[in-house]
C-alpha cells in the first residue's frame, strides 16, 4: 500500500456575458453638493465585489479619488435595470455602465470648472486627489467640494450621467449552430499535484499551479481572491460535491453539510497563481469576466492527475474514494486475467 | 509611522511581459497621457468590514412586526397524481393562518424568460394535478410561528397514485419512457423544430474516415448544489400605499420583480425588491421561487411574511448543477492533430425547463473546447427527467464540458505518447480561426497561458512551443 503521487492538467477557456447578448445593465451618476459622486444600480453583490469595482470605474473615469464614490445598489425603485450577477457579467456589463455614465458626468464637471477658472474645458485635466486644474498650470485649480457647490447654486447644473451596456441580442441558426455568443474570452490553465492512497482510494491535492489570462486586473487583490476562491471549488466539485452521489439514482441524498462534504482548512491545496492580461477591446479597462471560469480547469487536472499517480481513469465526478478504489480493483483484475 | 490597522492582501502576480504592448495601448488612463490611478490597484472590498464584524445587513435581519413564516408541503412521490388534499389536520395546528394551493396563484406558472420571449410555461408554483419530483411544492403554509408552520406542512395529508419514473437521461429519450411533462409532450426541449441543439461545422464523418486514429469515450457528471452560506428566501412588507416591499437574496432584482408581478398578475410596480447584499449565489438564485408564493401570502393575510429555505431544501428541492452525460469522439492525426470532435451531450434538466434549455445551448456554443478543429458535429440534448429541476450554477453548460474536453485531451496524449501540453499548444486556437459556431475567434491567450502554467509548475517545453504565441501561426 502507498501513497502515489502524479501531476495532470487542463486548460480552458471561458465566455464573457449571458450566452447570445441581450443582458443590459444600466447605472446612473450624480454629484452631491459637496462633491461626492452617488452610483445608482440594481447590481446584486454576491460577496464577489462588484461594488467595489463599480467605484473603481468610477473614480477612474472622473479622476477622483475613490472616497468621493458612493455605491448605491440594490432597489428596484431608485436603481436603473441591470440584469443580474452571473454569467460572468458584472465586471463587464456594470463596468461598462460606469464608465459611460462617470464619463458624462466628468464631461459637466470639467465644462463647470472651465466657467469656474475661466479657461477652456479642453486645457483641464484631473489631478486623481480632487483636484481640477489647468494643464501646464498646476496653481490654477479647483477643489471638486467647491466646483459641485458652486455648480449646484451659482451656475445650475447637475453634474451626472448616465451610462448603459448592452451587448445586443442575437440568436443561433439552429441548423449549423452559428451565433455570437460572447462579449470576449478569459483563459486558463492548471498543472495539479495530487497523492493517491491506494489503500483508501483518498485523494489529497497538493498543489495547484494557475495562470490565468484575465484582460485586466481591476483590483488585484480581489482579482486574486476571486481565483483563488474558484480554483477552490473546483477542487470540491472534483472530490466531494454531489447531491445525488449515485445518480442516476436518487438514493442516499445529503440534506446537511455533514453528508454534503467540501474541502476544509487541510484539505486546500498550495496554489501558485499567475494573471496575464490581454485587455479585451470591449471590457472596462479591457477587463474580461473571470467568475466562473477559475473553477473549471482544476477538476480535470485532478482527474489527469489521478491518472498519471495510479492509472485509473474516472469518467463519472467527483472523484470519490469509493470510485478511485473500484478503479484501482478493476486494474488488477485486468492485471490478473490476461487477455 | 506604520498603520497597524492596514490590511495586508495576498497578491497572485501580474506577469506583465506577455502582450506588453497591447497592456500599455489599453492603460493610459483617463487623460491619454499618465497612468491608471484607482484601476490596477488593491481597494479595500467595500464592504469587507460589514462582513467580518457582523454588521453587514443581510434580508433575513429585516424582522418586521407580526411577521408570518411560511413552510412548504412538498411532494414525498418521484411522480405521482395528485388525488387528494386534504388541509383539515393541518388548519387544524395552534398558529396557523392560511394554507395556500394553486388555486389561491393567480398565474400559476414560473414563466422565467418570458420577458425576453423564451419559454416554456411548464412550471406550476404549487403543484395542480401531478407531482413530477420528489420535493416539488403542494401547499404553503403561512403561520404565526416557524414551527407552527413547520408543524401545519407536515400535518397536510396528500393521496397519490403513483406513476412509474423516469431517472436516467438515455432512458428517457427512448420510446415509450414515462412521460415526465405532457407540456412539452416529449421528454426533451425542442430547439426551433429540432430536438436538440445543433453544431455543424465542415464534415466530421469525412475527417473520421481520414484520421490515424478514432478516440471515442463517456463522461459523466452528477447534480452538485450551490451551497451558498446564506439560503435562498424573502421577507415580503406590504406597504401602506398597498405595495409589496421584497427584501430579497436573489441575483437579480429586476429579474425576480418581473417574474413575481407576471405570477401576481399585479402591475410591475407594485412591487419593490430591495437586495444587492448576499451571502452567496452560485447560480442557486436566479430561480425566482420563494418570491411569488410569499408575495401572494403576504397579500392574502395582509402581513408580512417570511419564507426561506432550510439547508435541506437548499440542497435537494434548490435547483442544483445539472448532471451530464457527454460522448466525444475524435478524429487524431499521427502528429496529435485533431480534424475532427463529435460531440452527445445529456443535460439532465429535471423535471421543468428552468434556465436548462439556455445553459445546453451555452454548452454548444462552448465546443469543440479552444481549439481549432476544422470539422465539428455536435447534438445538445436538454432532456426531462423525474428529479429536482437543474438550473443556473457557476459555469454550468461549460464547467462540465471542460471536464470531459480535459480529460479527453489527456487521454490522447497518453494514447499517442504525446506530451499534453504540447499536445494542447498544437491545436489552441489563434486570433483568426474561425470556431465552429462561425465566428472568428479574437483576444486569444490559450497558448500563453499554457506557457506559463508550464513555467511555473516545472515542464519544460521544447523552444518551438515556446516561442508559439496567440496572435501569429509560429510553430503550426
Amino acid at each position: 500500500m502507498a501513497l502515489l503521487r502524479g501531476r495532470g492538467y487542463a486548460s480552458v477557456n471561458y465566455p464573457t456575458g449571458m450566452n447570445l447578448g441581450g443582458d443590459p445593465s444600466q447605472a446612473l451618476i450624480h454629484a452631491t453638493t459637496t462633491g461626492t459622486f452617488v452610483i445608482s444600480l440594481s447590481s446584486v453583490d454576491l460577496g464577489q465585489g462588484i461594488k467595489t469595482i463599480a467605484a473603481q470605474c468610477a473614480a477612474e473615469t472622473l479622476g477622483l479619488p475613490i472616497a468621493n464614490v458612493l455605491v448605491d445598489t440594490a432597489d428596484t425603485d431608485t436603481g436603473p435595470h441591470c440584469m443580474g450577477t452571473f454569467a460572468s457579467r458584472g465586471t463587464h456589463r456594470v463596468g461598462n455602465a460606469v464608465i459611460m455614465a462617470a464619463a458624462e458626468a466628468r464631461g459637466v464637471m470639467l465644462e463647470v470648472a472651465a466657467e469656474e477658472l475661466e479657461v477652456d474645458a479642453a486645457d483641464l485635466e484631473t489631478d486623481g486627489t480632487g483636484f481640477i486644474r489647468l494643464k501646464g498650470a498646476e496653481e490654477k485649480r479647483i477643489h471638486i467640494t467647491d466646483l459641485a457647490l458652486a455648480a449646484h447654486f451659482k451656475h445650475g447644473r447637475t453634474i451626472s450621467g448616465r451610462g448603459i451596456y448592452l451587448k445586443e441580442p442575437s440568436a443561433p441558426v439552429p441548423e449549423t449552430g452559428e451565433m455570437d455568443p460572447d462579449s470576449c474570452q478569459a483563459h486558463a490553465c492548471t498543472a495539479a499535484v495530487v497523492e493517491v492512497d491506494d489503500e483508501t482510494g483518498v485523494v489529497e491535492v497538493l498543489e495547484l499551479y494557475n495562470a490565468y489570462e484575465i484582460g485586466r486586473a481591476l483590483n488585484p487583490a480581489m482579482a486574486t481572491q476571486q481565483v483563488e476562491g474558484g480554483a477552490w471549488m473546483g477542487v470540491s466539485h472534483a472530490l466531494f460535491e454531489t447531491t445525488e452521489p449515485y445518480y442516476p439514482s436518487r438514493e442516499h441524498g445529503p440534506r446537511d453539510f455533514a453528508g454534503y462534504l467540501m474541502p476544509g482548512p487541510a484539505d486546500i491545496p498550495v496554489q501558485h497563481s499567475l494573471f496575464l492580461e490581454r485587455p479585451a477591446g470591449n471590457g472596462p479597462y479591457g477587463a474580461k469576466g473571470i467568475g466562473e471560469m477559475t473553477a473549471n480547469a482544476p477538476i480535470p487536472a485532478i482527474a489527469n492527475a489521478i491518472f498519471d499517480a495510479c492509472g485509473v481513469r474516472l469518467e463519472s465526478m467527483p472523484f470519490t474514494p469509493e470510485r478511485v478504489l473500484r478503479g484501482l480493483d478493476a486494474l488488477r483484475l485486468k492485471v490478473e486475467e490476461p487477455c | 509611522m506604520t498603520d497597524r490597522l492596514a490590511p495586508t492582501y495576498r497578491l497572485a502576480p501580474i506577469d506583465t511581459s506577455t502582450f506588453a504592448d497591447e497592456r500599455a495601448a489599453a492603460g493610459t488612463g483617463v487623460d491619454g497621457g499618465g497612468d491608471f490611478t484607482v484601476i490596477g490597484s488593491v481597494v479595500q472590498r467595500s464592504d469587507a468590514r460589514g462582513h467580518v464584524t457582523g454588521r453587514t445587513e443581510f434580508f433575513e435581519d429585516v424582522a418586521p412586526a407580526r411577521l408570518a413564516h411560511l413552510k412548504m408541503h412538498r411532494s414525498d412521490r418521484h411522480h405521482a397524481r395528485i388525488l387528494d388534499v386534504d388541509l383539515s389536520e393541518a388548519l387544524a395546528v395552534p398558529g396557523v393562518l392560511r394554507i395556500l394551493t394553486h388555486a389561491d396563484i393567480p398565474n400559476n406558472l414560473y414563466t422565467p424568460l418570458k420577458l425576453i420571449g423564451v419559454g416554456p410555461d411548464d412550471e406550476p408554483i404549487l403543484a395542480v394535478d401531478k407531482v413530477r419530483y420528489l420535493g416539488e411544492p403542494i401547499c404553503a403554509v403561512v403561520a404565526e410561528t416557524e414551527a407552527a408552520a413547520l408543524e401545519g406542512a407536515a400535518r397536510v395529508r396528500v393521496a397519490y397514485e403513483d406513476l412509474p419514473p423516469v431517472f436516467d437521461v438515455e432512458e428517457a429519450l427512448k420510446e415509450g419512457a414515462p412521460l415526465v411533462n405532457e407540456y412539452h409532450g416529449q421528454n426533451h426541449f425542442i430547439y426551433e423544430g429540432h430536438h436538440c441543439r445543433r453544431i455543424r461545422f465542415g464534415d466530421v464523418e469525412a475527417a473520421f474516415a481520414r484520421a490515424d486514429h478514432v478516440f471515442e469515450w463517456r463522461y459523466q457528471s452528477a447534480p452538485i448544489e450551490q451551497a451558498p452560506a446564506e439560503t435562498t428566501g424573502c421577507v415580503v412588507v406590504p406597504q401602506a400605499d398597498g405595495r409589496l416591499r421584497i427584501h430579497s437574496d436573489t441575483q437579480a432584482c429586476f429579474f425576480t420583480l418581473d417574474n413575481t408581478a407576471l405570477i401576481l398578475e399585479t402591475p410591475f410596480n407594485k412591487l419593490r425588491i430591495v437586495g444587492g447584499t448576499v451571502g452567496g449565489g452560485f447560480g442557486g438564485k436566479v430561480d425566482v421561487v420563494v418570491e411569488p408564493v410569499a408575495c401572494v401570502a403576504a397579500m392574502a393575510t395582509d402581513r408580512p411574511v417570511k419564507f426561506v429555505y432550510d439547508r435541506a431544501e437548499e440542497m435537494q428541492v434548490s435547483s442544483p448543477r445539472a448532471a451530464e452525460r457527454i460522448y466525444i469522439k475524435d478524429a487524431v492525426m499521427a502528429d496529435g492533430r485533431i480534424i475532427g470532435r463529435k460531440v452527445t451531450l445529456y443535460v439532465d434538466a429535471g423535471a421543468y425547463a428552468r434556465h436548462t434549455p439556455y445553459g445546453t445551448t451555452k454548452a454548444a456554443a462552448h465546443l469543440p473546447g479552444p481549439y481549432s478543429i476544422p470539422n465539428v458535429w455536435a447534438d445538445c440534448h436538454c432532456v426531462f427527467t423525474n428529479r429536482t429541476p437543474s438550473s443556473a450554477m457557476r459555469g454550468f453548460g461549460v464547467t462540465i464540458a471542460d471536464f470531459a474536453l480535459e480529460s479527453q485531451m489527456d487521454r490522447i496524449a497518453r494514447a499517442l505518447d504525446l506530451d499534453p501540453l504540447r499536445l494542447r499548444l498544437l491545436n489552441a486556437y489563434r486570433d483568426g480561426d474561425l470556431k465552429a459556431h462561425r465566428k472568428v475567434a479574437e483576444g486569444t491567450a490559450l497558448v500563453e497561458v499554457i506557457q506559463k502554467a508550464a513555467e511555473m509548475a516545472g515542464h519544460e517545453l521544447p523552444e518551438a512551443y515556446r516561442r508559439m504565441s496567440s496572435t501569429t501561426r509560429e510553430g503550426l
